[in-house]
């Protein structure tokens, strides 16, 4: 289309020289800079990161005091969510469905690509923007039409969607109001990562500065390259999926209804003739790519931290790669691994149980390649290395859970138990999100010019690795006592759960601990943009492309169009009297240096 | 791209092609009409439509001659395009009750 | 500094930012119904009973509207012809031609959709009805979506011609790209819900 054409030749040259007339509007909420966007996709992000993970800290005081009244919160909440304090069960399933929505598709996704994503990679790659930049700032509204939508569905009669964050057919389909706001919102969300992931890929293809060839990509440009690719194949079938359970809901008709359903005891009114097993299909021939998604940006920003902070190239950049391409192949063969309880025969559960074996030893190169990177460094413990420390056994942790998952036998005991949540969060929490908050100490200083309090960072560090192993690691022990997961009372009905079932208490009393060990965050955040050290443009002796600009960058982002020499880890080079070799430093200017 | 010569031999072209459309559309309508067992039926209607949609691409959309990279995209596009067609076919087509 | 390459093609991939741009929304769109085309197997094979499209959909009104598509994508691929060999008249009269041609395969399919509406065959009827609908109601939204910019070209956005040709030419021909997809997909729709 047309549209796809943004910002004609005409337009972008007069725009330099204009930019300092853009009115507010233009300059901070309506922007096209990629800069801004990324700033308003991080925050937004990390907003509803807290918000949902607000909805987490609820459910965790009924699972560890079902039914009890929640003191003053709970009354706040009203009488059709918590009457008297006591958490209702539709209440329960709304936090638990909305809480896997929202940290997933309004909070990881958004901050790793479309903020990190949006900020560095331009600047990475020596650009002076996105190829397309009013889709991308279309992209960032249609995100936050798409999360209003979504904290509005609360407010509907019957509350938010309740059918758990994959929203399985038939239950979604006889499901109240919020649901409908549920498809509506994704539809938004998919569309704003369609056109997202449209402008990484043109502007990683296009935009690279001269010299700066394929292979002397930072390992960054590479991830979100993959997951850009993974968004734009992968959605499309979710969203496909998303009209046939509008046309059920809002038409009545049975793509996902069986025949003869049965609802409280009533055959339900639909016609039949539908395949519930279908959503399953379509939702995660999505969600299965969506978890590279949202662990892809998480190697890519945890590579550029470790190599900038071992003072060492990358060990095995190219193989890296190559793992990462196959990684995101293979990522699309692998998702009925989810389903082996549908009734799959074992032909079919052999092949993508072989396919999910396979798929582990990328993910392996990819983590080895980042341990033996630290061997014979002279590491600088800063809080942003410390977080992409961190995250390297807790993502082993996380993928190792997994393996057992994987297999069709394995998974027969642990399937929908506590196991697989703590499997998944090991992967997601103190795994990317830890690699996101390295992101964030990283490159703030790029963003604000400012470094952020390495004093706060480490009381933000330490507390927040404690606490989060001391939610999810009892979370395996649970789920090998066989404890499912979804249950509104934590499983104290069961009598099998009794002997495990004081873990509940212990993981509660760390999340609020975790949420509290965010407040130095938050702190630190705001006080760096207006008191924190100021820096010049490199303070991290970093190497990439993105360390030329001024920090931080003006609109159209470099002075002069920067030119890539070499590669993109040239750390520790014999012979240069610095430990790094920037890329942008060309052979005379490294001989005079 | 090429002068004019060249975008007159390429009009030529699309006025072939359209007249291979028009013509594949009757064929396949007049097929229809002698109601062949459903493998057979299947298996006619999607050679022609698979025909009709490769001239489009090839020449309308000029993917017969199109940069490498497009290729790659497409490649890869159709390789999902086929899991998604697929696996879930071949996973209804495998029930446990088999075993 | 200026975004590079938005007209230009750039030396080592031989593309421009807005031929990879279409592409890829192409790529994403054959996901999108390939997964409705996946979800039409499904059913179908999972239902005792499947009635043939002649039975209930209209063939020749259905055969008419494939022409009526197929000939707007050879007005909308000679109007980028026209542009390059420098005739914007010819353009004017190529692009009018295939918005009409848009126009009159929606006006059919109106015809069409009311016909079923009055004999009350709705998606809840059953699941041939519900993909039908599904299939080409998001069908007839690309069609009015491709209108809309094929339309934009034709009138307002034709201004470009004068300031940047070149810039223009890619326009329509990626707005081109476009189309011929949605006259694709129309060309798999239409036997494998008329004639199957």
């Amino acid at each position: 289309m047309a549209t796809l054409e943004t910002a004609p030749a005409h337009e972008a040259e007069h725009e330099h020289a204009e930019h300092q007339h853009l009115g507010f509007w233009r300059q901070y909420v309506f922007s096209t800079d990629h800069k801004v966007i990324g700033i308003q996709y991080a925050v937004t992000g990390l907003l509803f990161l807290l918000f949902g993970f607000g909805l987490v800290t609820l459910m965790r005081w009924q699972l560890a005091y079902p039914g009890r009244a929640l003191p003053w919160l709970g009354k706040l909440l009203g009488d059709t969510r918590m009457p008297g304090g006591a958490m209702l069960p539709e209440f329960y399933n709304q936090l638990g469905a909305m809480h896997g929505t929202i940290m997933v598709f309004m909070g990881v996704v958004p901050l790793a690509v479309g903020g990190f994503g949006n900020f560095v990679l331009p600047l990475q790659i020596g650009a002076p923007d996105m190829a397309f930049p009013k889709i991308n700032m279309a992209s960032y509204w249609s995100y936050f039409l798409g999360g209003m939508t979504m904290l509005a569905s609360f407010f509907v009669p019957g509350g938010a969607a309740q059918s758990g964050w994959t929203s399985y057919a038939p239950l979604s389909v006889i499901a109240g109001q919020g649901q409908t706001m549920w498809l509506f919102g994704m539809i938004f969300l998919i569309t704003s990562s369609l056109l997202g992931s449209i402008n990484f890929i043109v502007t990683t293809i296009q935009l690279r500065a001269n010299g700066l060839s394929f292979f002397r990509l930072p390992f960054f440009v590479w991830s979100q390259l993959v997951t850009s690719f993974l968004l734009l194949l992968a959605f499309p079938p979710l969203e496909a999926a998303g009209v046939m359970q509008l046309m059920d809901r809002l038409g009545g008709s049975s793509f996902f209804m069986p025949s003869g359903l049965v609802v409280s005891g009533q055959v339900a009114a639909y016609t039949g003739g539908g395949n519930p097993l279908l959503w399953q299909h379509l939702f995660w021939f999505l969600a299965h790519p969506e978890v590279y998604v949202l662990i892809l940006p998480a190697f890519g920003i945890v590579s550029e931290v470790i190599a900038n902070n071992t003072r060492k190239p990358l060990w095995g950049y190219k193989i890296m790669v190559y793992s990462l391409w196959f990684l995101g192949f293979m990522s699309f063969i692998v998702w009925a691994h989810h389903m082996f309880f549908t009734g799959m025969g074992t032909t079919m559960a052999t092949f993508f149980q072989t396919t999910t074996m396979i798929i582990s030893i990328p993910s392996v190169v990819i983590l080895s390649a980042l341990f033996l990177s630290l061997w014979g460094g002279s590491i600088r413990f800063n809080t942003p290395m410390l977080f992409a420390l961190a995250f390297l056994p807790m993502f082993g942790i996380g993928g190792l859970t997994g393996l057992p998952l994987g297999l069709s036998a394995a998974d027969i005991p642990l399937h929908d138990t506590y196991y697989v949540i703590g499997h998944f969060h090991y992967v997601v929490a103190p795994g990317t999100i830890f690699a996101l908050f390295a992101g964030i100490y990283h490159w703030f200083p790029k963003a604000t010019g400012r470094k952020m309090s390495e004093r706060l960072g480490k009381l933000h560090f330490w507390p927040s690795l404690i606490f989060i192993n001391g939610i999810f690691m009892p979370m395996f022990i649970l789920g090998l006592a066989g404890v499912s997961r979804r249950l509104y009372d934590g499983g104290a009905s069961y009598d099998f759960a009794k002997p495990v079932l004081h873990w509940n208490v212990f993981m509660s009393i760390s999340a609020w601990g975790l949420a509290l060990a965010q407040i130095p965050f938050i702190i630190n955040f705001f006080m760096s943009i207006k008191r924190g050290e100021k820096v010049g443009q490199n303070p991290w002796e970093a190497t990439t492309l993105e360390w030329a600009a001024p920090s931080p960058p003006p609109h159209g982002n470099f002075t002069t169009a920067p030119v890539a020499y070499r590669g993109p880890y040239e750390y520790s080079v014999p012979g240069h009297p610095t430990d790094f070799t920037p890329q942008f430093l060309s052979a005379q200017q490294q001989a005079t240096s | 791209m090429g002068d004019h010569a060249d975008i007159d031999r390429q009009v030529r072209t699309y006025i072939l092609v359209f007249v291979s459309l028009m013509a594949l559309t009757i064929i396949t309508v007049t097929i229809s009409r002698f109601h062949l067992p459903v493998p057979a039926a299947v298996t006619v209607a999607l050679i022609v439509a698979c025909i009709k949609g490769g001239l489009v691409a090839s020449y309308f959309m000029h993917l017969i001659s199109e940069r490498k990279l497009i290729y790659w995209v497409l490649g890869f596009t159709v390789a999902c395009f086929f899991a998604v067609l697929l696996l879930p076919l071949w996973t209804h087509f495998d029930p446990i009750l088999n075993h | 500094m200026e975004i590079p390459f938005t007209v230009a093609e750039r030396p080592d991939t031989g593309l421009n930012n807005g031929k990879i741009g279409i592409w890829l929304f192409l790529a994403s769109e054959v996901m999108l119904f390939g997964a409705l085309f996946a979800s039409y197997l499904m059913l179908r094979i999972g239902a005792t009973v499947w009635p043939r499209g002649d039975s209930i959909l209209n063939v020749p009104l259905a055969t008419v509207n494939t022409i009526v598509l197929i000939s707007s994508s050879v007005t909308m691929v000679m109007a980028w012809a026209s542009l390059k060999r420098n005739d914007f008249g010819k353009f004017r009269l190529f692009q009018g031609l295939t918005i009409l041609a848009g126009l009159c395969f929606l006006g059919i399919k109106y015809v069409e959709y009311s016909a079923k509406f009055h004999h009350g065959l709705l998606p809840s009827k059953n699941t041939f009805l519900a993909i039908y609908f599904t299939l080409t109601g998001l069908h007839g939204l690309h069609v009015i979506g491709g209108m809309v910019v094929n339309g934009y070209l034709w009138g307002p956005g034709a201004k470009l011609w004068k300031t940047d040709p070149e810039h223009f030419t890619n326009r329509v021909e990626n707005s081109g790209l476009f189309w011929h997809f949605v006259d694709l997909v129309w060309i798999f729709l239409f036997p494998v819900l008329y004639l199957l």
